[in-house]
């Protein structure tokens, strides 16, 4: 088990990056800068092999469902199953933002509830893989874990509401008239699943790197000098306003939200709220700025502000949870 | 032969474009390429993820950036 823990934990990372920053630096790990230096090379290296692994990992599971199966599932769930399901599938079914249009007419042209399909456009966002591999890689199991359910449950409540307000009639005339053809689905090989979850490692990487490299030279430096008293004043788990900053703040940010995780790793060990700092990872995912731009092609402004509010409320609530009952986790 | 590649303009459907038009090039194919960005063009061919290749009116490929090799073997 000791074993297991030591790859696990990254134990034998740390102690390498150790010996390099003691022994070829002559950094003394006593010293602020010592400890930045390790920060910085450790967690880069420790987030691009969780990187990698998951993204491979979950895009091969991936390749086993499509948006198609996705919506013949959800045909046959009604009420709040319908709701979890949809959510469940949100994690698993592969979709780039810019197909949220296309796959919003393919369910409502199959019937299924907007409350239904909005649980899947919450949820699929927020649990990706590259979130999941970075809290892993930060924070490890237990948070990447409780993430995911919250995810579901963001989603799952979120759908319920929106589906008791009834907005039917907020969804532009025209997605109703469309008539969806019947494409057949292909069936990939191993080969194909195989180059399918390495494009979307490649694909991943390349467009967060930049992001990362900046987020983990920013957590290095507040590692080694951010003041700790000042920051857990402000924006520790006892500041209610922290949180709710946290989500407005994040809306613009969309897709460099993952550079912010290695800052929060940083700012939580000088006691930021960690229920603040998720709470801000998930609104860049879920509330994006260009993804409510498409989705107007295919609602109204009223159904897309209901879906701000009730997402970003819901998020709020989490980084309050989260803050709650972080000393559980960590 | 006529070639649509289906998708809202992101830059998955580009490379997709890109990779289509290469591939047709090294086959020596003639072809006429048009991107459909209308979604309800989109939804009439039952596609619910793109980017997708569409070859004489029938989905061979959506929801992958596939390389030039594999559209290759989709074209011949």
């Amino acid at each position: 088990m000791d074993f297991i823990n030591n790859i696990l934990q990254f134990t034998w990372l740390n102690n390498l990056v150790r010996l390099l920053v003691e022994n070829v630096f002559g950094i003394s790990m006593e010293t602020r800068l010592g400890g930045s230096v390790h920060f910085f090379i450790y967690d880069t290296i420790k987030i691009v092999i969780l990187l990698g692994i998951m993204i491979f990992i979950i895009s091969y599971i991936r390749s086993y469902f499509s948006p198609e199966k996705t919506k013949k599932i959800l045909e046959r769930f009604g009420g709040i199953s319908g709701n979890i399901m949809a959510s469940l599938l949100g994690i698993v079914t592969p979709f780039c933002s810019c197909s949220s249009v296309p796959l919003f007419i393919g369910f409502v042209e199959a019937g299924i509830p907007i409350g239904v399909t909005f649980s899947f456009l919450i949820t699929s966002p927020i649990v990706n893989e590259a979130a999941f591999a970075i809290l892993l890689a930060s924070f490890g199991w237990k948070i990447a874990v409780v993430y995911v359910i919250t995810g579901v449950v963001v989603g799952v409540v979120g759908g319920i509401l929106i589906g008791s307000l009834h907005l039917e009639d907020q969804v532009e005339e025209y997605v109703y008239q469309i008539k969806m053809g019947d494409s057949e689905i292909e069936e990939l090989d191993r080969k194909q699943r195989i180059d399918f979850a390495i494009q979307n490692v490649k694909d991943i990487i390349k467009r967060v790197w930049i992001y990362l490299i900046i987020g983990i030279g920013i957590g290095a430096v507040i590692h080694g000098w951010a003041p700790a008293e000042i920051l857990s004043k402000y924006a520790g788990p006892d500041n209610p306003l922290a949180v709710i900053v946290a989500v407005v703040v994040a809306i613009p940010l969309y897709s460099n939200a993952l550079g912010t995780i290695p800052i929060a790793e940083a700012l939580i060990m000088k006691g930021v709220g960690i229920g603040t700092a998720l709470a801000f990872m998930m609104a860049t995912t879920a509330l994006s700025l260009p993804e409510m731009i498409l989705l107007r092609k295919v609602i109204k402004p009223k159904l897309i502000a209901v879906f701000v509010a009730i997402t970003g409320v819901s998020i709020i609530l989490v980084g309050y949870m989260f803050n709650a009952i972080a000393h559980l986790l960590i | 032969m006529h070639i649509k590649i289906l998708g809202g303009g992101c830059k998955n459907c580009e490379v997709l474009y890109e990779n289509t038009k290469q591939a047709l090039e090294e086959l020596g194919i003639e072809a006429t390429m048009e991107k459909v960005t209308d979604f309800v063009e989109i939804a009439k061919y039952g596609v619910m993820k793109t980017p997708a290749l569409v070859v004489d009116e029938k989905v061979k490929i959506s929801g992958r950036v596939v390389k030039a090799d594999e559209i290759k073997k989709v074209l011949k």
